[in-house]
């Protein structure tokens, strides 16, 4: 039991205002991350609604339920909504909980800017929700936003201009809260190699986000001024170039993938030796790795762009540069897989996720490295294939470890344990049905079936009622999570450790963690070594 | 059309390749380009097959032998330096031996040099133009009738009833077998994707700029594709059909089209 967090209990704790204003102006990282995980599920579920409507016009050919103008309003909202909405604010969510946590500081560095970069978010999905009841709709060109056809989207367009800035502001003020919490706010005798790896992913993240989200900023403001003052940036009929945009946007998007990938990384890392009860192998290569990934990050944009009809030489490198990013992944997943070996495991949920996460996650990294081959790349761009990989990565990806995160943290944050049983349902049920989901997609990509049509050939009937089959159940075991959620007051009470394995300064304080913690610094060694 | 979903879930339960049209895999086309496309498709595929069973096998061994309810106390080596350069270099060996023959395809991809005719395909929301350039052939190739009314919301119409529903168009594209055929494209709009699987073709239609591709096909036959850029509400209704027919006979459609015009 650690002493620092006793001694802020007894005397120096005030708990929380009461009511609205607590919410309202917290500045404290627990609060915070808390809206932030509620924020991200919500998004979720509103954009999960948006799969449903996709997938039911999907289920079998003909159109049945929605135009094709709104059909494109739905997979441009939901893929914005998931992305910027669902899956970033939960690692950040995350990041707010247990980085402070983690390293043994107070709170986060700078938390008026924490309060700040939270409640931009409600604001920018008001108002890009609002334009799903405006004149013409909601964005309908794809999330991508390519022009010129971005440029025809009617009243929602400056709506949708902002939104996307107020996200970057939100996502920047995040990044650099938790780079400025990480370089100065950790126990006295934490050094930067003894991080756990959820912080080292998420300092890397955060570099990325600084680095890539102003990128965006600028390619949505250069689409502003075209649309509005008469310049020419993307327009070929004022001398300007529509493939620039493209260019400038997936310098932004490629490092994004990895924004929503790398937290990911550091929560599997964290969950696996827990429950192998086994030490993280290669600590130092892991962090070497990510790095990598980081830096290729920012050569590998054009593996978006191999249609757009780039010089030879241009296509070479950064086919190269691309398949390169294979190789510290791999190494990643190798050392996942020797913290397994020779461990002694056991399998309660947050396992479960992390598991089902390396396993499919290691199927969207194999179809990654297909879609590095730039030739077999012309066949499989813009299809189904490539809706398979990048839900692969995302779904059972990103998403898995979010739901591992939060059922290895919920006893920590409720001081209650959730219903082990629902929790492997809800586990079991995920895992299978979205395989079920995205695993035809494959099969429909490669027999060419392009992505973002409202209607199909009959030839890609079959599979295609399968995956709409699939993603209605994985929809509906969702609101097991939240079941889990709303009753797991009722859990038996959670000690401190949580978990036989568990390891690490968040394991220190009480649960449920008290509002503040860490008011002393604690010895990061020390916690360390009463656990071993 | 319910019951066309149950019978067609039904028929894949009971024989998944009875249906003649279900298709698995990229198709190895009618270019010698197309079929290098496929073989390297299937040479990484089965790359991946490999690592994953390399992979996946350890992991479903320790998760079979090192659990706890086998009573197992857990081992306290975390790390080797040894095993991270293997893991490293043996991936790195693995992809030069994608990487070459990979390079050496898009090589030859490149070279449109020398073609025997030459087609300016224009996209428009939502259609295609083409223009022969040697000759005075030029048309606008849309979405056939039978499509056109079955697409339409609730229509009534029965989709499998309709012959290449979404895949057909009033006016084909026409090409002799075994000529270079080069494609120069073009948008008037919106970024389109002119994309023939069986020719292993997918290049994007973008206004302002003229991208090129080209083939050579080795069979003759009907061959269809769609646009594959996202380009607006009808983007999944202007389909491409390409027939490759022997000289000859395309000498003779040029001649008619020329008589028409």
């Amino acid at each position: 039991m650690n002493t620092a967090a006793h001694d802020s209990h007894d005397h120096d704790d005030h708990g929380p205002v009461k009511g609205i204003r607590r919410w309202l102006f917290s500045t404290n990282h627990k609060d915070i991350g808390t809206m932030y995980l509620i924020f991200s599920l919500t998004m979720f579920f509103i954009g999960g609604l948006m799969a449903m409507v996709i997938r039911s016009e999907l289920a079998i050919p003909g159109l049945q339920f929605v135009h094709p103008e709104f059909f494109n309003q739905m997979t441009t909202m939901h893929a914005l909504i998931m992305v910027f909405g669902a899956v970033m604010p939960a690692f950040v969510g995350l990041a707010n909980w247990m980085i402070p946590l983690m390293i043994g500081a107070p709170d986060m560095a700078l938390p008026r800017m924490n309060n700040w970069s939270f409640w931009i978010l409600p604001v920018a999905f008001s108002i890009l929700l609002s334009t799903l009841l405006m004149p013409g709709g909601s964005p309908a060109g794809g999330w991508t936003m390519y022009p010129p056809l971005v440029l025809q989207t009617g009243n929602a367009f400056p709506f949708l201009i902002f939104s996307v800035h107020l996200m970057g502001v939100s996502s920047i003020m995040g990044a650099i809260n938790i780079i400025v919490t990480v370089i100065n706010m950790r126990a006295p005798d934490m050094s930067l190699l003894k991080m756990p790896m959820f912080v080292w992913t998420w300092l890397i993240t955060a570099y990325l986000l600084i680095a890539v989200m102003p990128v965006l900023a600028g390619a949505v403001t250069m689409l502003l001024t075209d649309q509005f003052f008469g310049t020419s940036f993307f327009l070929a009929a004022g001398g300007g170039d529509p493939v620039m945009f493209q260019h400038i946007f997936w310098f932004f998007g490629h490092p994004e993938v990895y924004i929503m990938i790398l937290p990911a990384f550091g929560v599997v890392s964290e969950i696996i030796p827990t429950f192998a009860r086994k030490k993280l192998f290669g600590h130092d290569s892991m962090v070497y790795a990510a790095s990598c990934i980081a830096f290729l990050s920012f050569i590998v944009w054009a593996h978006h762009m191999f249609t757009v009809g780039m010089p030879l030489t241009g296509q070479l490198f950064f086919m190269f540069a691309t398949m390169l990013i294979a190789v510290p992944t791999g190494v990643k997943i190798f050392n996942w897989v020797a913290t397994m070996w020779r461990g002694s495991m056991t399998f309660e949920t947050p396992m479960l996720f992390s598991l089902a996460f390396v396993f499919l996650f290691t199927i969207g990294g194999f179809s990654g490295l297909m879609l590095a081959v730039a030739p077999a790349d012309v066949q499989y761009h813009d299809t189904y294939f490539v809706v398979a990989h990048f839900h692969y990565v995302l779904v059972p990806g990103s998403v898995f470890a979010i739901m591992a995160g939060a059922y290895y943290w919920l006893p920590k944050w409720t001081g209650h344990m959730y219903n082990e049983t629902l929790g492997k349902v809800h586990f079991w049920a995920s895992a299978i049905f979205v395989n079920v989901t995205f695993f035809p997609m494959h099969f429909l990509g490669l027999a060419g079936m392009p992505r973002r049509i409202p209607d199909y050939s009959t030839q890609f009937a079959d599979f295609n009622t399968i995956a709409s089959i699939g993603a209605i159940g994985f929809g509906l075991s969702q609101l097991l999570f939240v079941w889990v959620l709303l009753t797991s007051r009722k859990g038996a009470k959670a000690t401190d450790r949580v978990w036989e394995g568990s390891h690490g300064l968040e394991w220190t304080v009480p649960s449920p963690a008290p509002y503040h913690t860490f008011a002393t610094p604690p010895k990061a060694r020390i916690a360390n070594e009463a656990f071993e | 059309m319910t019951r066309n979903t149950i019978l067609s879930l039904l028929g894949l339960a009971l024989a998944g390749t009875a249906n003649a049209e279900w298709a698995l895999n990229m198709p190895k086309g009618i270019t010698d380009l197309s079929l290098e496309t496929y073989n390297l498709h299937m040479m990484v595929f089965w790359w991946c097959v490999g690592i994953g069973i390399v992979v996946f096998g350890v992991m479903v061994i320790s998760l079979i032998k090192h659990r706890k309810s086998n009573n197992v106390s857990p081992a306290t080596f975390s790390h080797s330096t040894t095993a991270e350069v293997i893991w490293t270099a043996i991936p790195v060996i693995i992809l030069i031996l994608i990487a070459v023959p990979t390079a050496e395809t898009m090589v030859k991809m490149e070279d449109s040099r020398k073609p025997d005719m030459s087609i300016v395909v224009t996209g428009y929301q939502w259609k295609w133009h083409y223009k022969y350039q040697d000759s005075d052939v030029e048309f606008y190739s849309s979405l056939a009738r039978p499509s056109l009314e079955a697409r339409r919301k609730q229509s009534g119409i029965d989709p499998f009833a309709v012959e290449n529903y979404l895949l057909e168009v009033d006016n084909p594209v026409v090409v002799p077998r075994g000529a270079k055929v080069r494609l120069l494209f073009t948008s008037n709009d919106v970024i389109h994707s002119w994309w023939v699987k069986d020719l292993a073709i997918k290049k994007d239609a973008i206004p302002g700029i003229v991208n090129e591709a080209w083939f050579r096909a080795n069979e003759s036959g009907t061959y269809r594709g769609q646009c594959a850029e996202l380009c607006g509400k009808d983007h999944g209704y202007m389909p491409i059909v390409v027939e490759v027919v022997e000289p000859a006979a395309y000498t003779a459609w040029v001649n008619s089209h020329d008589a028409e015009q």
